[in-house]
C-alpha cells in the first residue's frame, strides 16, 4: 500500500549526518503542541453527550452542527477541568476571552472554530520531567474539536485518490485544551517523556484519559536544529504522530533532515509536515501556498471567562498527588531515585499506594516496591499485610530473595495470603541469625587463607568463604546476609 | 383592531381566534401580490393554532397576553419545520429543525404566527431591494421602498395583514422601515431578547424586536418575548422588560436632548417633525437640554466595517455541506465557491469581502480594531450625554420612503440611511421609532427616542407621549 | 502606533479583493473583480475619516454586554433527531454528510 505524495522531499537520512548528529554538533529544538479532549458529560458549547463510539451524528444540536441561529453556551465543567490542568502545570490561571479561528473544511460545521486566542486560561507553567529537567509550558487554552471526516474510494481510506468523503459530527464541539509546551526539549527521548508524565497528570486530576491511540491526546511536534548556542532556526510543524514512540522516531527523523538541509546549505522551509509511520519519514502533503489567514477576532457571541480567586483557590485545594509527588514519596520510603525504573513503573501503574500502605505496615519499601514492579498482581489481590509481612522476611534476611519470589507466586496463584505459612509449607525455614553466624564463623576457621585475603582486600577470596557457608546451610542461606556479617567480621 | 383588543376580545369570548386569523389572511389574500410583503403565507399553520387557541378558551384557560393576535415574523427567524430563508436562495428550501426562542415565547403567549415576511437579504440592506425573492412595496406609496432591511415587517404592519410582527435590527432594520410605512419599531436593550434563532448577521450588534400600530401594543409584544434566556450567552440576566406601566407616566420633569452636533443630511421635513415632537414634549412637561455626542457621526464608518466583519465569518457556514443549497463540483473546495457564488446575492457578497478584509492579516489593526476603539468611543460620548438627558430625540431616517431603485445603484448611499441609528446599536443602548406625522408627499415621518441601556421604559415613556400628540393632533386636524 | 498601519486612504488593490474572495470562497468574473474593486475602493476612501481620530490608549469595545462568567451545567441535553437533520442535507449517505473530495484545502 504505498501513497503518492504530492511535492515528496522525503529526505533519506544517511550515516554521516546521523554521525555528525551523534557528536552533538547540532542540537534539536523542540516544542510539543498536545491537544487533550476534556473528560465531561457533554459538550464545550453545548448539551449533546461527549461520548466515543455512538453510532455517527446522534450526539448532534444546532451548536454542533453549525445550524443558522444557533448560539454557544460554556460547559463550566470544562473550565474547572482546563482550571485543574493549568494549576497541576504550575500555570497562572487568568481572566480569558474566546476568539474565532475561521478557516473552511467540511468536519468545521461553522467554518470557524471557537478558540482562545489573545487571553488563554492558562500561561506560564512547566512540567518537570522524572530526571527533573524542566520544560515550559507557555499556554493551555480551551476550544472546540471537529468533526471527523472518513474517506470513500481511495486506497487506504485516504484523502488522497478518494471519490468522496463522509462527515460524521458526533466529535465536533468535544471540549481540547491545547496545551504548548515552550521550545525546550532537545532530545526524542525527553519528548518521549514529557508525553508520558503529562498523560500521568492529565489522567491524575481526572481532566482526561489522554489516550493517544483514541485520539483523546493528540501531540503535533515543532521541530528545528540549530548550533548550541546560536539563535533559533525555521522550525516546521510534525502532525499525524499517534504513538509515543512514533514520536520519538518522528522528531528524529526531522531534525536529521533539517540537519542535512542546513549542511548543504539550503533553506528549511517553514511547513507541516506530516509524519508517515509506515516509510518512517516526514512528507509535505502539498506545496505551500498562502498559509491560511485565520482572521482571529473576539468571539461575540460569548463573555469573559474570569474563575477568580475563590474558584482557582478551591481547584487547588482540591487537587490529588500528581505522579512526581507520588514517585518522590516512594523514593523517600525505598532509598531509590525517583526516576528508578521501578518507581516509574509502579507509579504509572497506581500501584504506588499499596505498596506505601505495605509501607506502613511496617514492610520494607524497597522490597515490596521490588515485587509489585515485577508482580502487578500483587496489587489486586494480595493484601498489603501480607506484602508487608513477606518484605520484612526477605529484608532480615530469613528468607533469600529467590525465595520471596516464590512465596509472591504462590500468594497470587493460589489465593493463600500468609507468607509465613507458605514459608513453612514449602520449607524455607527462618535461618537464625545466630545460627547463621556460627556457620560463617567455622567458614573463616575452616578457611584461614580465604579469610586473610578477603581481610587484606582481596574480595574475590570472599567468594570461597560464602560458598562454604552456602553448603553448610543446604542452601538456605541468605547470600546477602552472609555477605553482610563476613564484612562486619572484618578488623 | 390593535394587539390588545384582539387579544381581550379573544380572551373574553367576545371573538374567537379562527375570525381573528381568517380576517387577517383574507386581506394578506387581498393586497400582498401587490406589496410582497409575504415569503411564505401560513395559511394551513395559523387555523390550526388559531383552533387550539379557541379550544383553550372554550376550557376556561387562559392561551396568555396575546390570545389569538396574528403575528408577522421576519424570514431571518427560525421556525420549526418552517422554510426560513433569510430572502436568500442559499436558503430558499431550508427548514430548521428548531424554534428561535421568540418564535416559542409568542407561543407561548398564545399569538399565532401568520406569515415569514420578506427582508434584504441576510438583513443587509436599507430598502428590502436586495431580496432574492422581489421588493416589498410600501404600502403606502406602491412606488416606493418600505425600507429595510425589516421591510416586509414593516410593510405587513402598515398594511394591516397582521397588528404585530417581529423584524431584526443591526444598524436600524427595524426602527428606518417602521419610520417609512408609518408604524412603531423598536430595537430595544442589546441582550434584552434572546438572539437565539436569529439567524446572525453582525453578533455584537443584532437584535429582535416589534413592528406594532401603537406603543402599547409594542410594549405587550417586546414583554412577551424579552427577559433572559439561558441558551443566548449574552442575553440580560433579568425577566421581561417591564414597560406597559411606563406607558402612563408622561414626562413631566424628564428630561429630552438635543444633539446639536448631530450629522446633517436629514432632509427639512424631517427636520421640521423633529421640531415639533420636542415642542409638543415641553409642552408635555419636559425639559429639553443641549447636549454633544461629537462621535456620533463615526457611527457609519464603525458599523462598515464591524457588521460587515462579523458577517463574514457569520455567513460562512452557508458552504453546502450540511443544509441549504449545493452547487455540485468535484471537489470541496471547489463545491464552496460555486455554492456560495451562486448563492449570495451582490450586496451580501460586497459586505462579506468588505468584512474579509477588515479582519484580514496586516488590515486587522487599521480596520477593525481601530473601528472598536472608535465604538469605545462613541459609547463613551453617548454615557457622557445620559448624565444629562435621560432620552435624547433624533430622526429615525434622514428621509421619507424613497422611489424603488433610486439608491440601488450606489451602495454607499443606501448605508447614508442608517446614519442616526446606527450608534445605538454599536453601544447596545435601545431606540424606538415613533410615527410623527408626515412629510414630503405625505409620506410618515418617524421620531428616534433613545435611551441609556435597561431603560426601555423610559424610552417608552416619551414614546407614548409623543403618540398622545399625534393623536391630539389628528383630532385637531379632522 | 497609529503612523506604522495602512491608512484606510489607502484604496484596496484587485490582488487584494482577489485574495479577499478566495478567502471567503467567492469567485469573480475580471468584470465584477474591477467593479468590487472600485466600490470597496470607494468605501475604504469614505471610510478614512477615522483616520483623523486620536485612538492611543483607547480600549476597543468589542461586545456591548458587560457580563461575565456565563455558564451553563455538565448536564446532558436534548439531541436533533438524525433523520430530521439528514433530511434536510444536500446530500447524506450513511447516516453521515457526503461531500465531494476534500483535496486542496490544508486541515
Amino acid at each position: 500500500m504505498s501513497i503518492t505524495y504530492v511535492n515528496d522531499d522525503a529526505y533519506h537520512p544517511s550515516n554521516d549526518a546521523h554521525e555528525r548528529w551523534s557528536q552533538g554538533e547540532w542540537e534539536m529544538v523542540v516544542g510539543l503542541e498536545v491537544h487533550v479532549e476534556l473528560a465531561t458529560q457533554t459538550k464545550l458549547f453545548s448539551a449533546s453527550p461527549n461520548r466515543f463510539g455512538d453510532e455517527p451524528n446522534t450526539n448532534i444540536d444546532p451548536v454542533t452542527l453549525g445550524l443558522p441561529g444557533a448560539l454557544p453556551v460554556l460547559n463550566r465543567q470544562a473550565v474547572e477541568l482546563a482550571i485543574r490542568l493549568g494549576l497541576a502545570l504550575n500555570c497562572t490561571v487568568q481572566k480569558s476571552t474566546f476568539a474565532r479561528k475561521n478557516y473552511f473544511y467540511p468536519d468545521m460545521p461553522k467554518a470557524y472554530q471557537i478558540s482562545q486566542y489573545d487571553e488563554p486560561i492558562n500561561i506560564d507553567g512547566w512540567l518537570d520531567l522524572p530526571d527533573g529537567f524542566r520544560v515550559g509550558i507557555e499556554r493551555g487554552h480551551l476550544e472546540e474539536d471537529t468533526g471527523k471526516s472518513s474517506h470513500v474510494g481511495g486506497t487506504g481510506g485516504r484523502i488522497h485518490g478518494s471519490d468522496y468523503s463522509l462527515i460524521d459530527f458526533n466529535r465536533a464541539g468535544v471540549p481540547l485544551v491545547e496545551i504548548v509546551s515552550r521550545p525546550d526539549i532537545r532530545h526524542p527521548e525527553q519528548a518521549k517523556a514529557y508525553v508520558t508524565e503529562l498523560r500521568g497528570i492529565l489522567v491524575a486530576v481526572g481532566a482526561s484519559d489522554a489516550k493517544m491511540e483514541e485520539g483523546s491526546m493528540r501531540v503535533d511536534a515543532n521541530v528545528s536544529v540549530r548550533k548550541p548556542g546560536e539563535d533559533f532556526n525555521t522550525r516546521c510543524e510534525i502532525k499525524n504522530v499517534n504513538s509515543v514512540r512514533s514520536l520519538g522516531r518522528a522528531i528524529e527523523y526531522e531534525a536529521q533532515r533539517q540537519i542535512a538541509l542546513h549542511e548543504a546549505g539550503e533553506p528549511v522551509v517553514q511547513q507541516t509536515r506530516h509524519w508517515d509511520e509506515n516509510d518512517g519519514r516526514t512528507h509535505t502533503l502539498r506545496s505551500k501556498e498562502d498559509a491560511d489567514d485565520y482572521r482571529y477576532f473576539l468571539e461575540p457571541d460569548l463573555v469573559v471567562v474570569d474563575p477568580g480567586n475563590d474558584w482557582i483557590d478551591r481547584v487547588r485545594a482540591a487537587l490529588p498527588v500528581l505522579p512526581a509527588e507520588r514517585r518522590a514519596i516512594l523514593a523517600d520510603a525505598s532509598g531509590q531515585a525517583a526516576n528508578a525504573e521501578a518507581i516509574m513503573v509502579v507509579v504509572e501503574r497506581g500501584q504506588d499506594e499499596y505498596v506505601m500502605e505495605a509501607a506502613k505496615l511496617g514492610g520494607d519499601a524497597g522490597v515490596a516496591l521490588k515485587h509489585v514492579k515485577e508482580a502487578p498482581e500483587l496489587a489486586g489481590q494480595v493484601p498489603a499485610a501480607s506484602l508487608a509481612t513477606l518484605s520484612t522476611m526477605e529484608s532480615s534476611g530469613a528468607i533469600t530473595a529467590s525465595q520471596a519470589k516464590t512465596i509472591v507466586a504462590a500468594m497470587i496463584d493460589s489465593g493463600t495470603t500468609d507468607p509465613e505459612a507458605i514459608a513453612a509449607d514449602l520449607g524455607f525455614e527462618a535461618m537464625d541469625t545466630s545460627e547463621l553466624e556460627s556457620m560463617v564463623d567455622q567458614a573463616i576457621a575452616d578457611q584461614p587463607d580465604a579469610w586473610e585475603k578477603f581481610c587484606a582486600g582481596e574480595g574475590k577470596a570472599m567468594g570461597a568463604l560464602v560458598g562454604a557457608v552456602m553448603k553448610a546451610s543446604k542452601g538456605q542461606a541468605d547470600g546477602k546476609a552472609v555477605t553482610a556479617l563476613l564484612n562486619a567480621k572484618k578488623p | 383592531m390593535s394587539a390588545f383588543d384582539i387579544a381581550s376580545k379573544v380572551r373574553n369570548g367576545e371573538t374567537t381566534a379562527a375570525d381573528v386569523v381568517d380576517a387577517h389572511l383574507a386581506r394578506i389574500a387581498e393586497r400582498d401580490d401587490e406589496i410582497n410583503a409575504f415569503n411564505l403565507v401560513l395559511n394551513d399553520a395559523a387555523r390550526v393554532r388559531a383552533a387550539e387557541i379557541d379550544e383553550i378558551i372554550a376550557a376556561g384557560d387562559d392561551p396568555g397576553p396575546l390570545a389569538g393576535v396574528p403575528v408577522a415574523l421576519k424570514d431571518n427567524l427560525c421556525t420549526r419545520g418552517i422554510p426560513t430563508t433569510c430572502s436568500s436562495k442559499i436558503l430558499a428550501d431550508w427548514a430548521p429543525p428548531y424554534d428561535a426562542t421568540v418564535v416559542t415565547r409568542l407561543s407561548d403567549a398564545g399569538a399565532i404566527a401568520i406569515g415569514k415576511t420578506n427582508l434584504d437579504e441576510f438583513a443587509m440592506g436599507s430598502s428590502t431591494e436586495n431580496s432574492a425573492f422581489g421588493t416589498t412595496r410600501n404600502p403606502l406609496d406602491t412606488t416606493r421602498v418600505p425600507g429595510g432591511s425589516s421591510g416586509g415587517s414593516a410593510a405587513a404592519v402598515a398594511a394591516g395583514f397582521a397588528p404585530l410582527s417581529l423584524g431584526s435590527d443591526t444598524g436600524g432594520s427595524i426602527r428606518q422601515p417602521a419610520a417609512l410605512c408609518g408604524v412603531v419599531g423598536v430595537k430595544p436593550t442589546y441582550g434584552a431578547v434572546s438572539r437565539l434563532g436569529l439567524i446572525a448577521f453582525g453578533s455584537s450588534l443584532d437584535q429582535i424586536g416589534p413592528f406594532a400600530h401603537d406603543v402599547s401594543d409594542a410594549a405587550l409584544a417586546l414583554e412577551a418575548i424579552s427577559g433572559h434566556d439561558p441558551s443566548d450567552s449574552t442575553s440580560i440576566q433579568q425577566g421581561p422588560l417591564d414597560l406597559t406601566a411606563a406607558l402612563d407616566r408622561g414626562v413631566d420633569g424628564l428630561r429630552i436632548g438635543r444633539i446639536t452636533d448631530l450629522p446633517t443630511g436629514a432632509s427639512p421635513d424631517v427636520e421640521e417633525r423633529l421640531e415639533v415632537a420636542f415642542d409638543a414634549l415641553r409642552s408635555a412637561g419636559a425639559e429639553i437640554v443641549d447636549v454633544v455626542v461629537p462621535a456620533f457621526g463615526y457611527g457609519l464608518t464603525a458599523y462598515y466595517l464591524i457588521a460587515p466583519a462579523e458577517a463574514s465569518s457569520n455567513l460562512a457556514r452557508f458552504d453546502g455541506v450540511r443544509f441549504g443549497m449545493r452547487t455540485t463540483a468535484p471537489d470541496t473546495n471547489s463545491m464552496y465557491t460555486a455554492t456560495r457564488t451562486d448563492g449570495f446575492g451582490d450586496e451580501v457578497k460586497r459586505r462579506i469581502m468588505l468584512g474579509t478584509y477588515a479582519l484580514s492579516a496586516g488590515y486587522y489593526d487599521a480596520y477593525y480594531g481601530r473601528a472598536q476603539k472608535v465604538r469605545r468611543l462613541i459609547s463613551n460620548d453617548f454615557k457622557a450625554a445620559y448624565a444629562q438627558v435621560d432620552v435624547l430625540l433624533t430622526p429615525a431616517s434622514p428621509s421619507v420612503a424613497f422611489e424603488v431603485g433610486a439608491k440601488a445603484s450606489d451602495p454607499l448611499s443606501m448605508y447614508l440611511c442608517d446614519t442616526y441609528t446606527i450608534p445605538s446599536n454599536l453601544t447596545g443602548d435601545p431606540g424606538m421609532s415613533v410615527p410623527f406625522g408626515t412629510g414630503e408627499h405625505g409620506l410618515p415621518v418617524g421620531v428616534q427616542i433613545l435611551a441609556p441601556a435597561l431603560k426601555d421604559d423610559v424610552m417608552f415613556q416619551a414614546g407614548a407621549t409623543l403618540e398622545r400628540h399625534m393623536q391630539s393632533e389628528r383630532g385637531v386636524a379632522s | 502606533m497609529s503612523d506604522d498601519l495602512p491608512r484606510t486612504t489607502q484604496r484596496i488593490n484587485e490582488a487584494d479583493v482577489r485574495k479577499v474572495a478566495t478567502l471567503a470562497r467567492l469567485a469573480l468574473t475580471d468584470d465584477e473583480l474591477a467593479t468590487a474593486t472600485a466600490e470597496l475602493g470607494a468605501m475604504l476612501e469614505h471610510f478614512a475619516d477615522i483616520d483623523a481620530l486620536e485612538l492611543d490608549g483607547v480600549e476597543p469595545m468589542m461586545q456591548p454586554t458587560p457580563l461575565s462568567n456565563v455558564m451553563r451545567d455538565d448536564i446532558v441535553g436534548e439531541t436533533l433527531d438524525r433523520d430530521e437533520v439528514l433530511g434536510q442535507a444536500p446530500l447524506a449517505e450513511d447516516d453521515r454528510f457526503r461531500v465531494p473530495p476534500i483535496i486542496g484545502i490544508e486541515q
